[in-house]
């Protein structure tokens, strides 16, 4: 920020003028990204910002040249060190790409070909871009290995993809978008599929990567958190227009636009609100020594035990919510799948009410099952998508016991406490967006008259704004209906706004628990104070305009 | 409905497909009153009369009436244009009926497999011995072991198929019973069978008939294949394999009683062929191209 003075001397590496793509006629907008235009000077950060449908990934492919046939530039162009990308030719194009801009995916194991080692991978880059020797393309392999901080490189260097972990897939990734040096380097939300600990260290990397090489960046990322950790200049964009265009600094402090005012107002703070009374009563829920081990088998019949859950125990009152948070892999959705006895336990009790189902038959367990409800993450998927919504909505009253009359007033009534029209019931879940079908998900779940309601990262899919629709949603149910909530997420913040208790899973053990306050203020664990170091910045305080 | 159905019009190969096999089913349909006589009947008088010509033909009840020979007499003295459009009969009806054999079986099948673990590793293993077997030559044993009628022909030819139909549900079951809407099926206490029916089934379904028109197709020529080699069905059938093994002895000198057939033979299987091709472009998700991002 501090050379931003003698930079501004400097010519941009990337400039966007007035650059709009049309979409194919009957989409719900004329344009994907309609006259946007914005300039990156080496070694700055731009960051695009904005929810899904923003138009911000079609920029990024748009800039590499590899947009989807259907989708055409109608105006502007996008320059390259002075060079039009919009009229260059797909020989020039391929040139360029690797070679003057790197790009870096949103999702490591598919940007990476499986059957091919990962030296094999960057290899491939190098002698399609250079007439090095072997020798040589290896020797730079191996640099650019250490340079992204992979751990022992030669091995890398034989590695498949599937071998590494996330994290270092991405860094195998960045490696391949930097070994060339390119000047322009673009993230697509680089960080989107990646722990939050994962996250932070990435971030560094690439900051690190950009100030001993001077590229230019452009960061596309929906994550305000993000945002405020690495961006230099920031373009808020909403429907494909450029809402707002500024300094990092000002944009997230004194936003102008109303837009970006909403977008960061919706981002939820890692300070929890002050806790509420303790609810009393019994567990309507609860789990006790509850452990899962998978047992596999190699070609010689030999049995292998992994232990994805030891001896986790929560307790779920009326009118109370449990967060569990954890990174993936840390076991928090197997415990839930336990919990709501979608998996077997092999170890432990659950307890619905007084009922001990760890064990019972499914043929029990089914007149028991509205007891305990519960919402996923991906609204996609979790409503049959050839089914209408209101075949949806009375599936589960009527599996238990309830005539289809009764059933459907009880939806029509779900509808209006959901917030959805009526008519919703008479369409398909496709006709929906994501918020809207997480809604439904949750109505059908209420449907049951449950207990308690699990939801598994059901608001992770979510932008911002949809995200704090859904929590007020939650919470409102939860104090209409007494429920008790168990919520399964990976975002600190969204924890910290809903639970009165927190439950810190890693490796499938509980680390540490408490009332959510206490629990943030002063972690215990080493391992919950890494996590919440690694969470994204704290946003600083907005300022009146 | 009404957009899927514009879809599919919208393409290519199911509008040539479809129209192709409709034509058949309707000249099939009104075969007696396209100027033919009883396929099955002999005119001494006509032994080998070449095709296009125009006569009389002497039925059975030793009335006559003028008719036009389009594809000739074979060396009985039967009419195989009659014969040929009584044989499109047979041959749409066992690709129908082993597809839907097929079809049904091995989905029935499949659905167990792939929804109740401890029966897979049984039922799949039966699969796979069943497909170690050639098609052909299963085909063959069991016409031989059932006898030579339309539905023995049927099973015979469905019966091969069934391994790879049952395959190919078992994998769509397996993805989807661990989409979350089954799990939230499973939650709202939905039993198994409905959830089976319900919940699965539908979203298997597009697959399925995509492999039910190839079946089809592999069946219109398995049968031809069968009555060429005199195991389909009995002589007095008209079936195009059979019209073409009868006319293979005189190829030389009629090479017509074999190309007719043939001429029917190629587009249906094409035909069925294209629809299918057609099918899983706009039905299959993996095929279908994205929209936009």
């Amino acid at each position: 920020m501090t050379q931003a003075v003698s930079q501004a001397a400097l010519s941009p590496v990337l400039s966007i003028r007035g650059l709009s793509v049309a979409l194919p006629a009957g989409g719900d907008r004329a344009n994907a990204i309609t006259e946007v235009s914005l300039d990156i000077l080496p070694g700055q950060t731009l960051c695009v910002v904005g929810e899904s449908g923003s138009g911000k990934s079609v920029m990024a492919t748009t800039v590499m040249g590899l947009l989807p046939k259907e989708l055409k530039p109608v105006a502007g162009d996008v320059l390259l060190q002075g060079e039009s990308l919009l009229q260059a030719s797909a020989v020039r194009l391929r040139q360029l790409r690797g070679r003057a801009m790197g790009m870096v995916f949103q999702e490591p194991m598919t940007a990476l070909n499986p059957v091919m080692t990962c030296g094999d991978q960057v290899d491939e880059l190098l002698s399609t871009h250079t007439d090095w020797p072997a020798e040589q393309r290896r020797a730079e392999i191996l640099r650019v290995f250490e340079r992204v901080k992979l751990p022992d490189p030669a091995r890398m260097l034989r590695s498949y993809p599937h071998q590494l972990s996330g994290g270092q897939r991405q860094r195998i990734v960045i490696a391949m978008a930097v070994i060339l040096k390119p000047a322009l380097l673009i993230c697509d939300e680089p960080t989107t599929a990646l722990d939050v600990t994962t996250q932070k260290e990435i971030l560094r990397l690439i900051a690190d990567l950009q100030r001993e090489q001077g590229s230019a960046v452009l960061f596309i990322t929906h994550d305000m958190g993000v945002v405020a950790e690495i961006a230099d200049q920031v373009l808020v964009m909403n429907q494909g227009q450029a809402m707002e265009r500024g300094d990092s600094e000002q944009v997230l402090r004194r936003p102008r636009a109303e837009y970006t005012r909403q977008l960061l107002a919706a981002v939820p703070g890692m300070t929890p609100p002050p806790a509420k009374a303790e609810p009393q009563g019994p567990a309507l829920l609860s789990g006790q020594g509850v452990g899962k081990t998978y047992i596999s088998h190699d070609w010689l019949g030999r049995s292998r035990p992994t232990a994805a859950l030891v001896d986790a125990a929560v307790a779920v009152r009326a009118g109370e919510t449990v967060g569990i948070v954890g990174e993936s892999g840390s076991g928090k959705s197997t415990f839930a799948r336990c919990l709501i006895r979608l998996i077997d336990p092999t170890e432990g009790r659950i307890l619905w009410d007084a009922d001990d189902v760890a064990r019972m038959p499914e043929s029990q367990l089914r007149p028991l099952r509205h007891r305990v409800q519960v919402v996923f993450q991906d609204p996609n998927r979790s409503l049959n998508s050839r089914r209408t919504v209101g075949q949806s909505m009375v599936e589960g009253a009527m599996n238990f016991g309830q005539s289809r009359e009764q059933a459907e007033a009880l939806a029509v009534e779900l509808m209006a406490q959901v917030r959805l029209p009526v008519e919703a019931l008479k369409r398909y879940p496709s006709q929906f967006s994501g918020g809207q079908r997480q809604r439904l998900a949750i109505a059908r779940a209420l449907a049951c008259r449950p207990q308690v309601l699990v939801a598994d990262e059901a608001v992770s899919a979510l932008d911002v704004s949809v995200q704090a629709q859904i929590l007020n949603l939650l919470r409102e149910a939860q104090s209409r209906l007494g429920l008790g909530l168990l919520f399964i997420t990976h975002d600190l913040r969204v924890a910290a706004q809903l639970c009165d208790r927190v439950i810190v899973m890693h490796q499938g053990r509980i680390v540490e628990q408490g009332a959510t306050s206490a629990l943030y203020a002063h972690p215990q664990q080493d391992y919950t104070r890494r996590l919440f170091d690694a969470a994204p910045a704290a946003l600083p305080p907005l300022q009146a305009p | 409905m009404n957009a899927i159905f514009r879809k599919l019009l919208a393409n290519g190969s199911i509008r040539f497909g479809a129209s192709v096999l409709l034509l058949l089913i309707v000249v099939a349909a009104i075969a007696p009153w396209l100027g033919t006589v009883d396929p099955a009947a002999m005119d001494s008088g006509n032994i080998n009369t070449g095709s296009g010509t125009v006569g009389q033909f002497a039925l059975l009840d030793g009335s006559s009436v003028a008719h036009t020979f389009w594809m000739g007499a074979d060396n009985f003295g039967r009419d195989i244009y009659s014969r040929v459009l009584y044989g499109t009969r047979v041959s749409l009806l066992v690709g129908l009926f082993t597809a839907l054999v097929a079809l049904l079986v091995g989905g029935a099948l499949g659905m167990l497999a792939g929804y109740f673990r401890a029966l897979d590793m049984v039922l799949m293993r039966f699969m796979d011995g069943l497909m170690a077997i050639p098609a052909i030559l299963l085909a063959i044993a069991l016409v031989a072991a059932l006898g030579a009628q339309l539905w023995t022909v049927v099973v015979a030819i469905a019966i091969p198929e069934i391994p790879r139909v049952t395959r190919l549900v078992r994998s769509l079951v397996l993805t989807l019973r661990e989409e979350p809407f089954v799990e939230a099926a499973r939650a709202l206490a939905t039993p198994t069978p409905v959830i089976l029916l319900r919940h699965i089934l539908p979203n298997a379904m597009a697959p399925l008939i995509v492999q039910g028109t190839f079946i089809a197709a592999s069946a219109v020529l398995t049968e031809a294949i069968l009555s060429f080699l005199g195991l389909g069905l009995p002589a007095d059938i008209p079936t195009w394999g059979n019209i073409m093994a009868e006319g293979r002895v005189q190829f030389t000198q009629y090479p017509g009683n074999v190309l007719f057939p043939a001429l029917f033979l190629v587009p249906t299987v094409l035909a069925i062929n294209l629809l299918g091709d057609g099918l899983r472009d706009v039905l299959d998700p993996k095929f279908a191209k994205r929209s936009g991002a």
